[in-house]
């Protein structure tokens, strides 16, 4: 009888405290949306609509890296596939309105994931990244070629044109707030992914492959579904970033954005939903500060210089280090 | 910030009308932004000596205009589109930068132009090569100052043309700029009843050129010409040396190549080259007076590009002090009203699709015995009259020219 | 039959040359990495910035002292080794056993640093260096024109590496190599000083790499840009050969010359993409690459 007593106590003190943290979470979140809603009073709005479009990017890509295990070293394929096909859609065909732009330029993306994927995913850690640098570089090559992308010019003065043919997203305002709703459309996406059963055996594939092999599920397919989900939503990241910027170049498509992405997401801390989104924000706005101060021909090297002391000190990334701080000094 | 957006567009709106919206400085103070790459690629050719340039022309005209003062910011543009364009409009939106100079690659310059044309705001491009800037990329706010790619074709390729080089083997960097530099070869090799015989297009960048120069000495021609630019031209020219191109007869034109690319190769290496430049440091005594104050502050010979910094920025200082107005058209239409009359040119002027027409010279590269010192390195051959080397503007497809 | 596909069989064979000679320094480059990752299990992104150490290495011992080019091939590759076992002693060892990533992002970040810290001090349009005066000229072989320097590099980077493949796979100090990163317990256990072991491969690998870097000196612009793109390209040849396969990048980087020689001629415009093209249609057929031990 006292047994099942204390059982039941540490059950309800285990749900007490699942709901209490819960409810921090809760509380967090409500924070960190609040900011973005304000955040364009203070800051300036293309900066922050940079900072948002490569969290997206990372958000993406961290669902690969950090929830199944799988490092792919092509990503600015996907960026740039959605990059330019919506500037050349929106640039040519006056009609479209931008949403429609960036629904193709994500859809193409998402089939580029697709046939990366279906070449990709039988290969196994190193060679799995390798494999994907290689057909990145075809598609840097193709890009390079295509003459509508303008080549090393890039393409320029692409409309930002009419939401849903009625919002003018000429301004930066109306500009920042379509932003953060596609940002936080991903963002919840990859939270909800990542807590469904589909999420749960990603992390199984993540944490031993032959045991998830042995259970029965074809990983496989799992991992391609993943793959093609995070190329989409890379696609969707460079989609928008093309309308904010009003350009697309052969940056978006160069293994060093396939790199950068990598930086990001593991400087913020990989496997948690908040790390690559903090990780983006802090390389962009370091890159930003830099670039113009007297230190502006530094940037490089203080980069490298952070990146070395990332792994060196704090592996888990900014968010898995607080979280890890935290777990030590709550309990 | 609708209400910014819409006070630019009238400021927009009212300087196209007249060209000359108010008299006055904008909140007392002229402020330029330097956009250049300060650790890539084209660091050299402009980058942070670009700066210093720019800082040496805002202290000569005295640090103030109309009692006004004069601020300098910067930016490494990281040859990105993306970052520069970040940057440039963060300066027009919100910082009140009146005019942004530096801008080298050519995808920078063109990202940026188009912010400068959307927010009413100038720019004078110094460094890209792209002739685009001021035919189909043309605005009503950015001058092109220095050199692009039509005259480098025109000076280098008609006066090795008229030598007797009639046949061309054209070795082409892959990209925009090569291109461009490729087509206006051929044209000027066939108006001056010359041949194009093979043309090769390299990928962006090679560091292994002995293949190409191989197909370009099997090709038999006569003038073996680099339509690329930097290391690859270098890297080019290294390899061309030791596979003994010119010792068998065959000629070697480089159609774009700084002071700093020539000493990086050596008098040694890089002897007979013939080149087009739009400004040496050792022409006259006016060039080499101010080249000596630039190595002062910097160690190196200033190449043409930190030159034409030098004299753009005083020559929109005083368009600023003459007009007493900061505004981007007023301050356009002054600058093309005045003759230009400096170390840099000598009666250029800028013409309405922003093209400063100057004078560009042929060059030679000396050899070792004639060169006296480390930065000794070219022969002037001939002055190219600013109206024989640059797009006529009859041939343009600029907006501005094509509409009236 | 004196021409193929339009082509004349003498320019073919000069491509076949140079393919060789170009494939010689991928040989050279792509060996130390395979070395690397072969024994060390690190990804060492910071080998074109090694490469690149080895050729400012030997440039700017001449300008300090005079060092004479022989000299300084041996001697640019010896510094950069040091370096390298200073790099792999306070920094890479720490690592060790986590996830590949780690020694990618920070050998990266070693690369970044040493390239940008260069860059400001050096530029990037390009340092100075002349041809030894003993190799000025060349021979003319019928079909082209040999530079002697040319047909120097394919004999030094071939000694080097069959040196380093019978080092490796011959010699006892090999097997205990091997042997280490396979148990390194078990020879501890027989009184070998392991961690030592591994730092000298380390160093020796980059040592390879600034070998590359001081053969390159004469021909290249020599920049402390140089190394970031050739490293991309370095890593395709090791994976198409095998990861850790060390016949497999010599062979393998003689190969890839060859292939991107004749693609210069019959498709310049995609020299620089026919290598990941390659990669891709071999690891289809065989995922771990043409020398590869199958998983």
């Amino acid at each position: 009888m006292a047994t099942t007593t204390t059982q039941t106590d540490i059950q309800q003190s285990i749900v007490k405290q699942q709901k209490s943290e819960q409810r921090k979470k809760r509380i967090l979140n409500l924070v960190l949306l609040a900011l973005l809603l304000l955040a364009p009073a203070v800051m300036y709005p293309v900066f922050l609509m940079k900072i948002l479009c490569f969290a997206l990017f990372a958000v993406a890509f961290n669902l690969l890296l950090g929830y199944t295990g799988l490092l792919s070293f092509g990503h600015a394929a996907f960026l740039a596939a959605g990059s330019y096909t919506t500037g050349y859609l929106l640039s040519n065909f006056s009609g479209l309105t931008t949403e429609m732009g960036i629904i193709v330029g994500t859809a193409v993306a998402t089939v580029l994931g697709l046939g990366f994927g279906i070449v990709a995913i039988r290969r196994q850690g190193i060679y799995f990244a390798m494999i994907t640098l290689a057909l990145a570089q075809l598609v840097y090559f193709f890009f390079v070629q295509a003459p509508f992308t303008g080549g090393e010019d890039g393409m320029h003065g692409v409309p930002r044109g009419h939401l849903f043919g009625l919002v003018d997203l000429e301004n930066n305002y109306a500009m920042y707030y379509f932003v953060l709703a596609v940002f936080l459309g991903g963002y919840l996406m990859v939270q909800r992914i990542v807590g469904s059963p589909f999420g749960q055996v990603l992390k199984a594939i993540k944490q031993n492959e032959p045991r998830a092999v042995s259970l029965g599920y074809n990983v496989d397919r799992y991992k391609l579904l993943a793959f093609v989900i995070s190329a989409g939503l890379a696609g969707l990241a460079g989609s928008v970033k093309t309308v904010v910027f009003q350009l697309a170049s052969l940056n978006d498509a160069h293994w060093h954005m396939s790199g950068e992405v990598i930086l990001m997401t593991l400087l913020g801390g990989t496997g948690t939903l908040l790390g690559p989104v903090v990780g983006a924000t802090f390389v962009v706005n370091l890159e930003y500060q830099l670039a113009q101060g007297p230190l502006g021909d530094w940037v490089d090297p203080i980069l490298g210089a952070i990146f070395v002391l990332t792994v060196m000190a704090f592996r888990s990334g900014i968010v898995g280090e607080i979280q890890n701080f935290m777990r030590k000094n709550m309990s | 910030m609708t209400i910014t957006k819409k006070l630019l567009t009238s400021a927009v709106a009212s300087a196209l009308l007249v060209g000359s919206a108010q008299a006055e400085i904008s909140d007392n103070t002229v402020k330029i932004g330097y956009l250049a790459d300060m650790s890539g690629t084209y660091r050299d050719l402009a980058g942070p000596n670009g700066q210093t340039a720019l800082e040496m022309a805002i202290a000569d005209f005295g640090g103030k205009v109309n009692g006004a003062k004069i601020e300098v910011v910067s930016a490494d543009d990281r040859n990105s589109p993306d970052s520069a364009s970040s940057t440039a409009r963060r300066w027009v939106e919100n910082e009140n930068v009146d005019l942004i100079a530096g801008l080298v690659a050519s995808s920078v310059t063109i990202a940026v132009s188009n912010i400068l044309e959307e927010s009413g705001k100038l720019g004078i491009v110094s460094g890209s090569a792209a002739s685009s800037i001021t035919n189909e990329h043309c605005t009503p706010n950015h001058i092109h100052y220095v050199y692009d790619t039509y005259p480098l074709a025109n000076g280098t390729a008609s006066a090795v043309v008229k030598e007797g080089g009639k046949t061309w083997f054209i070795l082409t960097a892959d990209y925009a700029f090569g291109h461009a530099l490729e087509g206006d070869v051929t044209r000027v090799v066939e108006e001056n009843g010359g041949e194009v015989i093979q043309t090769v297009r390299h990928p962006f960048p090679t560091s292994d050129f002995s293949s190409f120069i191989l197909q370009a000495q099997s090709s038999g021609a006569d003038v073996v010409a680099l339509a690329n630019a930097g290391a690859d031209t270098t890297n080019a020219i290294t390899t061309a040396g030791e596979f003994g191109l010119t010792q068998s007869g065959q000629t070697l034109a480089a159609l774009l190549l700084f002071l700093t690319d020539v000493h990086a190769l050596g008098a040694q290496s890089a002897q007979g080259i013939q080149l087009t430049t739009g400004w040496y440091w050792d022409m006259n005594d006016e060039t080499r007076a101010w080249s000596d104050r630039f190595m002062e502050k910097t160690g190196v010979r200033p190449t043409m590009v930190h030159a034409g910094i030098y004299s753009s920025t005083i020559q929109y200082l005083n368009a600023v002090k003459a007009t007493g107005s900061d505004d981007a058209q007023t301050v356009r239409k002054q600058m093309m009203d005045t003759p230009i009359n400096d170390m840099f040119a000598k009666n250029g002027y800028i013409r309405k699709d922003g093209r400063m027409v100057h004078d560009m010279y042929l060059a030679e590269v000396k050899t070792p015995e004639e060169s006296e010192s480390e930065w000794d390195l070219y022969d002037i051959v001939r002055t190219i009259p600013g109206e024989e080397a640059y797009r006529p503007l009859s041939e343009s497809k600029c907006k501005l020219v094509t509409q009236n | 039959m004196t021409e193929i596909l339009g082509v004349p069989v003498a320019v073919l064979s000069g491509q076949l040359m140079l393919g060789v000679i170009n494939g010689s320094f991928y040989a050279l480059l792509s060996l130390g990495l395979a070395v690397i990752f072969g024994l060390l299990k690190i990804i060492n992104f910071a080998h074109g910035a090694m490469y690149m150490l080895g050729a400012m290495c030997t440039v700017l011992m001449f300008d300090a002292f005079g060092i004479n080019y022989w000299v300084a091939l041996f001697l640019a590759p010896v510094v950069v080794g040091c370096f390298g076992i200073v790099l792999e002693y306070f920094l890479l060892r720490r690592i060790a056993g986590q996830d590949h990533i780690y020694s990618l992002l920070l050998t990266f970040g070693i690369a970044l640093i040493l390239q940008g810290v260069l860059t400001n001090i050096y530029g990037v349009s390009g340092l100075r260096y002349s041809m030894p005066e003993v190799f000025r000229g060349g021979m003319n072989l019928g079909f082209m024109f040999l530079p002697y320097y040319r047909a120097w590099v394919i004999v030094a980077a071939l000694v080097v590496c069959f040196g380093t493949w019978f080092l490796i796979e011959k010699t006892r100090l090999g097997s205990y190599l091997r042997a280490g990163t396979e148990d390194s317990q078990l020879m501890q256990g027989f009184g070998i000083n392991v961690p030592l072991l591994i730092s000298l491969t380390y160093g020796f690998g980059v040592m390879l790499a600034a070998f590359a870097g001081a053969l390159a000196a004469p021909i290249y612009s020599v920049s402390p840009v140089m190394g970031s793109n050739i490293l991309i390209v370095v890593f395709a040849v090791v994976v198409i050969g095998g990861m850790g396969s060390i016949a497999g990048a010599v062979i393998t980087g003689l190969m890839m010359g060859v292939v991107e020689g004749f693609t210069k001629v019959f498709y310049p415009e995609g020299s620089a993409a026919v290598i990941f093209l390659v990669m891709v249609v071999v690891l289809l057929i065989r995922p771990s690459g043409l020398f590869g031990k199958e998983a």
